[in-house]
This record gives C-alpha cells, sequence and structure tokens, in this order.
C-alpha cells in the first residue's frame, strides 16, 4: 500500500470542526433532553391502567425504534412539511427525528426500569398511608432511576452519534463538516479520523461521569 | 380516640370477610372484632388465607365481599345492583386514611433501599402526616431508639441485617402511631439467630397495651404474645378462643393436629 497518512491540515480545519461540535452538542442536548422527558411520559402510558392509553404508549414505542433514524430524519424534513403546510428547518426536522426515536428508546427504559421494582415497594409504601402518586416519585422513580443509569448511559451515547444523520438534511454538525472538509482536502480518511477522534473527546466525558456516578450510589446503598 | 366510643367497642371489626382471586375463593366469610389492647395471633397452615386475611385489614388486598369497619366507620361505598346483589368501591382516599390508622409489618420488610434507616422512617411522618423535616427526624430517633437501633440513624438498610431491617420496618409503622398494627408473618425470612430479636421488639410492644394482629408459623411465639387466637382453615374461622383456651385445651380435631405439630404443645 502506497497511501501515505498527512495530518498537516488538521490544525487548519479545527476551526472548522469546532462549529460543527457546537451544533452537534446542541442537538445532543435537545435530543436527549425531549427524548427522556417525552419517554418518561410514553412510559407512564405503557403501564397506564387504561388500556387505550397502553396501546398508544405501545404504538408509538413501536412506531419509532423499528424505523431507521435515518428514515424518519428524511421523513420529518421532506414529508412532514406536506402533511403541514409549513416547512422545517433541516435543525428543526433533525430534532424531531432523533428526540421520537430517542423516546421510544427511553420509553422502554424507564418502563422495564419501573416493572422491576419489586410490588413490595408499592406496598411498603402504601402501608404507611402514602397516595399511589407519592409513592410512585418518593420510592419507585428514585430507584428507577439508580437501576437505569447504565441503560440511559447507552441511549445518551447512542443518541450523540445517531446525532452525525443530520448531516443529511445539511444540519452544519460534526459529521457535516468533516465530510465538507474531505472533498475541500482530499483526504477523507485522515478527515474521518480526526472526526472520530473527536467524537470519542466528545462522549468520553459523559460515561466517565456516569460511571462515577455509579460508583458513589454504590458507596451509599 | 373518641371519648363518645365505649372503651369495650371493637376498633376494627369485619363481617363476612370474602376474598376471590379469579375463580379462587381464599377467604369464605370472616366476622372478627378487634377491641383495643387485643392482641390476636392468627393460625393456620399453608393456603389457610391467613395472610391474605391480615392484608385485607389494610386494604393491601381489597375484599371481594363483606365489611370492614374501623372504629365504627364502614370503609368503602356500598352500591346494590339492581338485582340486589352489594358491590363496594374503595377511594384511594379511603384507603389511605385507614392505612395510617392500620400499620404493618411485612414478611419482607419492604424498606426503601435508596433511603437510610432514619430516612425510612421519617418518609411517612412527612409525606403523608406533613411534618417538619425536624420534627419527623426527632420522631424517627425515638422509635428507632425504641426498637434498639439508636446506633444506626444514618446506614442503609443493606448494610442492616434481617432482624435489624425488620426493626426498622417496625419503627417505620411505630412512627405513625397506628391504631392497630399488623404484623405479616415477620419473622418468616430470618434467619433462626435473628429471629429472637424481632420477637422481643414485637413482645416489647405488647407491654404498652398496642393493638396488634399477628400472623405468624411460631406457635410457641403466638401463645406468648396472643390474648386471643383465631385458627383459620381453608379460608374460614375455624376455631377462636384465648390463646390458653385454643393453644392448651383445643376443641376442635383439626385444630388439635395443627397445634400438635409443634414441638412445644405436642403433648
Amino acid at each position: 500500500m502506497g497511501y501515505q497518512f498527512d495530518f498537516s491540515m488538521v490544525i487548519k480545519i479545527l476551526p472548522v470542526l469546532w462549529r460543527g461540535v457546537i451544533v452537534t452538542l446542541e442537538l445532543w442536548a435537545a435530543c436527549l433532553a425531549i427524548g427522556l422527558i417525552l419517554g418518561f411520559f410514553i412510559a407512564l402510558m405503557r403501564v397506564s391502567p387504561a388500556a387505550p392509553l397502553r396501546f398508544l404508549g405501545r404504538a408509538f414505542v413501536e412506531i419509532f425504534r423499528n424505523i431507521p433514524a435515518l428514515i424518519q430524519l428524511i421523513w420529518f424534513f421532506y414529508a412532514f412539511p406536506i402533511l403541514i403546510g409549513a416547512q422545517l428547518t433541516p435543525f428543526t426536522a433533525a430534532v424531531l427525528g432523533i428526540s421520537l426515536n430517542t423516546a421510544a428508546f427511553s420509553a422502554e427504559i424507564y418502563r422495564s426500569g419501573i416493572q422491576s421494582i419489586e410490588r413490595g415497594q408499592w406496598e411498603g409504601a402504601m402501608a404507611i398511608g402514602m397516595s399511589r402518586v407519592a409513592t410512585f416519585r418518593r420510592v419507585i422513580l428514585p430507584q428507577v432511576f439508580r437501576r437505569m443509569l447504565p441503560a440511559f448511559t447507552n441511549r445518551a451515547v447512542e443518541v450523540a452519534k445517531v446525532t452525525s444523520l443530520a448531516s443529511v438534511l445539511s444540519v452544519h454538525e460534526l459529521m457535516y463538516q468533516g465530510r465538507l472538509l474531505s472533498s475541500t482536502y482530499y483526504r477523507p480518511l485522515e478527515i474521518l479520523t480526526t472526526v472520530g477522534i473527536v467524537y470519542l473527546v466528545m462522549i468520553y466525558p459523559m460515561t466517565w461521569t456516569s460511571a462515577a456516578l455509579e460508583r458513589r450510589m454504590r458507596r451509599k446503598a | 380516640m373518641n371519648d363518645t366510643t365505649p372503651t369495650d367497642a371493637p376498633i376494627l371489626r369485619c363481617e363476612g370477610l370474602r376474598k376471590s382471586f379469579g375463580n379462587l375463593e381464599v377467604l369464605k366469610g370472616i366476622d372478627l372484632d378487634v377491641k383495643r389492647g387485643d392482641r390476636i395471633a392468627i393460625i393456620g397452615g399453608s393456603g389457610s388465607g391467613k395472610s391474605t386475611f391480615l392484608r385485607c385489614l389494610n386494604f393491601m388486598e381489597q375484599p371481594t365481599g363483606g365489611k370492614v369497619i374501623l372504629d365504627g366507620e364502614r370503609i368503602g361505598t356500598p352500591r346494590t345492583g339492581r338485582d340486589g346483589s352489594e358491590t363496594v368501591t374503595y377511594r384511594e382516599r379511603d384507603l389511605m386514611s385507614v392505612r395510617k390508622r392500620v400499620g404493618m409489618v411485612f414478611q419482607q420488610f419492604n424498606l426503601f433501599p435508596h433511603m437510610s434507616t432514619i430516612e425510612n422512617v421519617m418518609e411517612g411522618l412527612v409525606t403523608v402526616l406533613r411534618q417538619s423535616k425536624s420534627a419527623a427526624r426527632t420522631r424517627a430517633a425515638e422509635q428507632l431508639d425504641r426498637v434498639g437501633l439508636g446506633d444506626k440513624l444514618d446506614v442503609y438498610p443493606s448494610r442492616l441485617s434481617g432482624g435489624q431491617q425488620q426493626r426498622v420496618a417496625i419503627a417505620r409503622a411505630l412512627a405513625m402511631d397506628p391504631e392497630v398494627l399488623l404484623f405479616d408473618e415477620p419473622t418468616s425470612s430470618l434467619d433462626p439467630e435473628l429471629v429472637g430479636e424481632v420477637l422481643r421488639t414485637i413482645l416489647a410492644l405488647a407491654e404498652d397495651g398496642r393493638t396488634m394482629l399477628l400472623v405468624t408459623h411460631e406457635l410457641g411465639f403466638a401463645y406468648r404474645f396472643a390474648t386471643h387466637v383465631i385458627y383459620l382453615y381453608d379460608g374460614v374461622v375455624h376455631e377462636t378462643g384465648t390463646a390458653e383456651q385454643v393453644f392448651r385445651n383445643p376443641q376442635k380435631e383439626k385444630t388439635r393436629a395443627f397445634i400438635a405439630r409443634s414441638s412445644e404443645f405436642s403433648l
């Protein structure tokens, strides 16, 4: 193989990549926040005593979990505007697609977490006169968060990487900048390697924090 | 306490209590009067319905028939159907107020693992009785001291032995100052060497005159603990009487056979 790696332009492209990092972080934060919050309410529907709510929750999860995120993004950018009669910005369409996808997955994390808490915890709280709502809030949920922290961390990492799909809608995030620079410098291997490292550096602190949090909770309980 | 209630009126009463799970009828009509200061041991073989019966008294299970009357007041809203049959609806608010007054200690303790010992005991005081944190803390510490765990306030349940966990659970129930306290096989999941400390804690409550109902397999303990004994067989009260009567002079054959299985009463 005669290919000579040449990383000399990396310094030059860093400012452009940095702009991409900012957009990626914005996408990540927005999709994760919306996904986790919406997913929580979807999970409540999934465990609701009312059958119609359970059905709706289930339908949401199956649709947004089983259709590729890439198709959801493209659909929200090109097809959804036809239905609502208004064009979305690429960023909004990306946030919408990735958030709903994230909501479907996190709903399942919440649901399995809620259902994994022993019945005795409900009984222990209700036996001292606590309402179902208070029991859920004070006793069940805190245990769900603890128990499901590794699963939520996985999801957060996954979402960070899924934001790269937004590049197909020309959202100027990290992946988009990488592809643009590749065709400018004709050095796609070096540039994609650099972009990969930037993703790693961006995501790793989050997994590290989560692991530290897990260790701290283990010490406590 | 209500001054107009005569002291011998039952604090807790049930009439014709029934409970089915699907097609399986577990309780087939149970009557019971609990007076203030009574200590009632509920004994019986596996599947006799004794735990289910106890759990109906604070509505951990909802009865499918009959009445539960707490301090003269019927729990639930009865409605008579067109065919004359009665259905009772239990609103959550009603059940919450019953559970404030009728406490329960479980076989599996059911402590909250994410809360320290004292937080476990404070929880009901703060969220249910709306006490301030500092008042709750003082009261919780008193209750834990009473069950011999005054030095474990900030320890998490996973660091305690089974016997200690059960004593925390007793303190948690006691903190609410319930008028009736229910024990559902409180020593069944404990290692044998830890049973004693829990039984001693329960006996100490008896000296305070607390009204208690206890489901247990420990017949020797039931005998020492109880003023009255109920022997359940196949979902009905088969024999009842004072502890002395039921344990020393059982009238029915099945009761006699059941009691004879325990070495302490085999003669």
